[in-house]
């Protein structure tokens, strides 16, 4: 074993040059694989994140249309209990209604009334605040084109379809950065909601993240068992079958070129051995002649294979994280901000490197079963 | 005096569809500390016999026995350690391995077979290289020395397992006539210093006829088995 690592190590150094490139070709290949990775599991967390990131992700809902939930404050804590995967488990009071802008006209609205702790670890209002802060009690928030469409100053008046108004001061405005939300979306606290629109003690849904956002059918399901009669749990999941398609799409385009990076990678790794077998049939000769076993001369170039596999994947990760750490420095927005930010997944780097070691390793063993095949007396006769 | 070598009815045939017979009915015995030569003409089957006596190839038929051990059902792996603990080769191109020093070569065939190198293996390499002249170049790479150095350090390495037979393939073809002479003292020294038993195959009718026994192989068989002169090693065979 000492003996044919020995061995090994010294074929290694001795064709310097050799061994170098074969290290820079598996660096490549796993720098690619890294990079790629990353890239794609950026654009993926990008995506996820706007699209459900900062919204709910399953919303608990009445069966009926118009439908209330009664005693939410028991069903909060229920589900808070039962689920530990669900994260921000807020009840909320949805209603649509109008607001009177300054010049009389009136604009429809969704008024939120939210619990508003809870609620912002959803929406994360309060880092979406263009001015003002978060509404207390009597106040609302509103968004950002509806300030402007209606020219919205200090006050505004809120009216339900059936006619009751209120009154309430604007906190600030709000731009959770699209326009169909800063041009509808009223947000308030829980009460204001309830007692504009009559809900009294009950709210119309109640919403909440999941830990893992791709598991949150799951939840919903084992959510659904527990919840009473009339009510349903409705997951991001099966409201955006376009979107989820879109990103397995992009999930199985980037295994595929992982697949094929890794195949070239050992298709490289495996001829470049096999020719350095040719080249050592001379010395395997030799050793065969003077005892070494078939085994030993098959683990030369196993370690062969181990160690030009270990050489490459660290240079890899350096390079393919350079390489991605230059990628956001220099592919910027105009405004400075990355294009893409990279998702470096320490995970999916040291499985890149295991790969890598693993399939330069199993490349080898082609090699490695030639050289037991290898006639010495063949090679001695004919030097 | 026991026999290292014992050949029984050996033949070989290579080919499966055109058969052809290199080796026919071959039985011969060499006796342990004995110095003896084979000769014949290239495609005599001399080649075939050494690497049959040295375990590198199988015969058709016929039984092998090496220092009294029947090698016909061995497996590859005791084959390999039979060779490494018994048998020291010694090639006509030298044959180091380049990527090693001198001494390192030398001890490789120890490091096979301990997987370590141990004090008293360095001690007897450090020795052997000084029998042979070539304690300068221990830390020579294999290409950096010349051909007399070189076959003198693979018969150090032929010598570090300290084994009762050492096979010679052509050890002074490539040689000039001077390092031929040193050569052949050298493996005649270590014969009656070691009582190692030498097989050397050689057309070099020189160096043939410096062995105890001369024996050659005509078209695949022995053709010619004489003593050529009277030694203590001799005694117990017939011409």
């Amino acid at each position: 074993m000492k003996t044919a690592i020995k061995i090994a190590w010294r074929f290694l150094t001795h064709a310097k040059g050799q061994s170098i490139l074969i290290a820079i070709g598996i660096a490549v290949g796993v720098s690619v694989q890294v990079f790629i990775g990353s890239l794609i599991a950026g654009l993926q967390a990008e995506l996820v994140d706007t699209a459900i990131g900062r919204n709910t992700q399953i919303t608990v809902t009445a069966k009926t249309r118009g439908g209330v939930i009664k005693g939410y404050q028991a069903l909060v804590e229920q589900i808070e209990q039962s689920q530990p995967e669900a994260l921000h488990v807020s009840p909320v009071v949805d209603a649509s209604g109008f607001l009177r802008g300054s010049d009389g006209s009136d604009f429809p609205i969704l008024l939120r009334g939210f619990e508003m702790e809870r609620s912002d670890g959803i929406y994360r209002i309060s880092g979406a605040l263009v001015s003002g802060q978060l509404p207390g009690k009597g106040e609302v928030l509103v968004g950002k084109d509806l300030a402007l469409e209606a020219g919205i100053v200090d006050t505004v008046t809120l009216a339900t379809p059936r006619g009751s108004t209120r009154e309430a001061k604007v906190s600030g405005v709000f731009d959770l950065g699209a326009a169909a939300l800063n041009g509808r979306w009223v947000i308030s606290n829980l009460e204001l909601a309830q007692s504009l629109f009559s809900y009294k003690d009950q709210v119309s849904s109640i919403e909440m993240q999941v830990k893992d956002p791709f598991r949150a059918d799951i939840v919903a399901q084992s959510l659904s068992a527990h919840l009473p009669e009339e009510l349903k749990a409705v997951d991001w999941k099966s409201q955006n079958e376009q979107l989820l398609s879109g990103l397995n799409g992009q999930s199985i385009s980037s295994l595929m070129i992982q697949v094929f990076v890794l195949f070239s990678v050992v298709l490289a790794i495996a001829s470049v051995l096999a020719i350095s077998v040719l080249q050592k049939s001379k010395q395997l000769g030799i050793l065969k002649a003077i005892g070494i076993s078939n085994r030993n001369a098959s683990l030369v170039f196993l370690t062969e294979g181990f160690l030009l596999g270990v050489a490459g994947a660290v240079l890899g990760v350096a390079l393919g994280l350079g390489l991605a750490f230059a990628f956001t420095k220099f592919a910027l927005n105009p405004d400075g901000t990355p294009v893409i930010a990279l998702f470096i997944d320490q995970g999916f780097v040291v499985i890149s490197a295991a790969i890598a070691v693993l399939s330069a390793t199993l490349a080898s063993l082609i090699p490695a079963r030639r050289s037991a095949r290898l006639d010495p007396m063949e090679v001695i006769r004919n030097g | 005096m026991d026999n290292i070598i014992s050949l029984r009815n050996i033949n070989k045939i290579y080919g499966t569809e055109v058969k052809t017979q290199v080796l026919f009915d071959i039985s011969l015995d060499i006796a342990e500390q004995s110095f003896s030569s084979i000769i014949g003409a290239s495609g005599s089957g001399k080649s075939t016999l050494l690497n049959i006596i040295s375990t590198l190839d199988r015969p058709t038929s016929g039984s092998v026995r090496i220092a009294g051990v029947d090698t016909t059902d061995m497996s590859r792996a005791d084959l390999a350690r039979l060779r490494n603990q018994s048998i020291g080769f010694v090639f006509q191109f030298h044959y180091l391995l380049p990527e090693f020093t001198a001494l390192e070569n030398v001890l490789m065939p120890a490091r096979i077979r301990d997987g370590r190198v141990t004090r008293e293996t360095m001690d007897r390499a450090r020795e052997l290289m000084k029998l042979m002249g070539i304690e300068k170049v221990a830390n020579n790479n294999a290409g950096r020395m010349s051909g007399g150095q070189q076959q003198r350090t693979s018969i150090a390495r032929a010598l570090i397992n300290s084994p009762k037979l050492i096979l010679a393939d052509e050890p002074t073809g490539n040689l000039d006539s001077e390092s031929t002479e040193v050569v052949y003292d050298i493996l005649r020294d270590i014969n009656e210093r070691f009582r190692t038993t030498f097989l050397i195959i050689t057309h070099d009718r020189r160096i043939a006829q410096k062995a105890d026994r001369i024996i050659e192989i005509k078209d695949g068989r022995i053709h010619l088995d004489l003593a050529n002169r009277l030694s203590p090693a001799m005694a117990g065979q017939s011409a």
